[in-house]
């Protein structure tokens, strides 16, 4: 069952990452449970990507304009934001 | 090489402890704890191996969260348990963490002596200018004419250079980073971790409620600005001259020195001693 989910969507991403014009894309994660909304990684953010809600806590609109420096991970005092490389969309349903 | 946060996260932190921690938001201890584990994380070492000790302060909560083996003592006498520890158990990697009013003020006498012995030991100072905790008391490193507390009208005593303070002491291997240099504060932290013999970090870190609030400098990001402002690194800070350095805080390795270490002196003496006794 898992394959036949996984088939459609896997040569498009194979695409997408063997193209050697395609830059390095990220993904980032805000965990709004440990967050205190200090706002050093809105005020910080070289691309400054990172926008503020309602609460004043961290959201990303555009993923695809980070950079990977990891200021941002490196510099939340409360553990509560990670930067991975973004993997290969296997299902469907993942974000 | 880049850290996966995920890792030190689960592999690190204590996660029966109440999170998020209880510092401030924003507060630079986070980043200091965030720093450590990193270079934890390079050096491969098991969990066992680590001894994390402190005394009392904002900081010194930090061995709370952290899965090492941990010790949180009295107020200023993280050096000293830590140098029993040390003789002991000299295989153990013993780390202490202090603020300032800790190492330099209560602690002071501790923080000297333990420099001169040369202990194989890593002490990581967090500097915030400030009493934090017990509710903005001045301490030795709080800059003349800023307020606080117990200094309402302007601070009338001067303030002292921890790191130039352990040189003079010392100690072996002597740094100091920003919590803006989270970078380079993680890689100091991994060198003077390494090194044998008495190694101190300097980490100078923003308290703004109770510092940056009285002394009207902002909140974190505006304190974290004024840090990437004023930071020279030592090779930039050999060039300027001393007026051109007030207000600058010189950043990177200060001291670098081989020193014999007092442990294995000690175990030297013990050999002599032996020796002697034997040709009685």
């Amino acid at each position: 069952m898992k394959e036949k989910k996984t088939s459609p969507d896997q040569p498009a991403t194979t695409e997408t990452t063997q193209t050697p014009k395609k830059k390095k894309l990220y993904d980032i994660e805000f965990y709004h449970d440990w967050c205190k909304a200090c706002g050093i990684c809105i005020a910080f953010c070289p691309r400054h990507i990172i926008i503020a809600d309602k609460n004043g806590k961290p959201g990303i609109e555009d993923p695809d304009k980070c950079i990977g420096c990891r200021f941002c991970e490196m510099h939340c005092p409360d553990f509560a934001i990670t930067v991975c490389d973004r993997q290969p969309r296997r299902r469907k349903d993942d974000i | 090489m880049t850290i996966p946060a995920q890792a030190i996260r689960h592999k690190y932190l204590r996660h029966n402890k109440k999170f998020p921690h209880v510092w401030c938001p924003g507060c630079g201890n986070g980043i200091v704890m965030a720093a450590l584990l990193r270079a934890i994380y390079r050096m491969e070492l098991s969990k066992d191996e680590i001894v994390l000790a402190s005394g009392i302060g904002c900081s010194s909560r930090m061995p709370t969260y952290t899965d090492f083996n941990t010790l949180h003592t009295t107020h200023g006498r993280a050096l000293t348990f830590a140098t029993g520890l040390k003789l002991a158990k000299p295989s153990l990697n013993v780390v202490t963490i202090m603020g300032d009013g800790d190492a330099t003020a209560i602690g002071g006498n501790h923080f000297i002596h333990a420099a001169r012995r040369n202990l194989n030991l890593t002490a990581i100072i967090v500097n915030n200018s400030i009493y934090g905790m017990t509710g903005g008391q001045y301490s030795p490193t709080t800059p003349f004419g800023s307020k606080s507390t117990t200094s309402l009208y302007g601070h009338i005593e001067h303030d002292f250079s921890i790191a130039e303070l352990a040189v003079t002491a010392g100690a072996s291997f002597v740094a100091r980073a920003t919590v803006y240099h989270a970078a380079l504060m993680d890689k100091l932290i991994e060198q003077a971790m390494r090194k044998r013999g008495f190694a101190v970090v300097e980490v100078i870190s923003n308290c703004h409620v109770q510092y940056g609030r009285r002394n009207k400098l902002g909140g974190a990001v505006e304190m974290l600005k004024t840090y990437r402002d004023n930071a020279v690194t030592v090779k930039k800070a050999e060039k300027l001259s001393a007026e051109e350095l007030a207000g600058k805080i010189t950043i990177g390795v200060l001291t670098d020195r081989e020193m014999p270490i007092s442990t294995e002196e000690y175990k030297k003496v013990r050999q002599r001693a032996n020796e002697a006794e034997g040709e009685l």
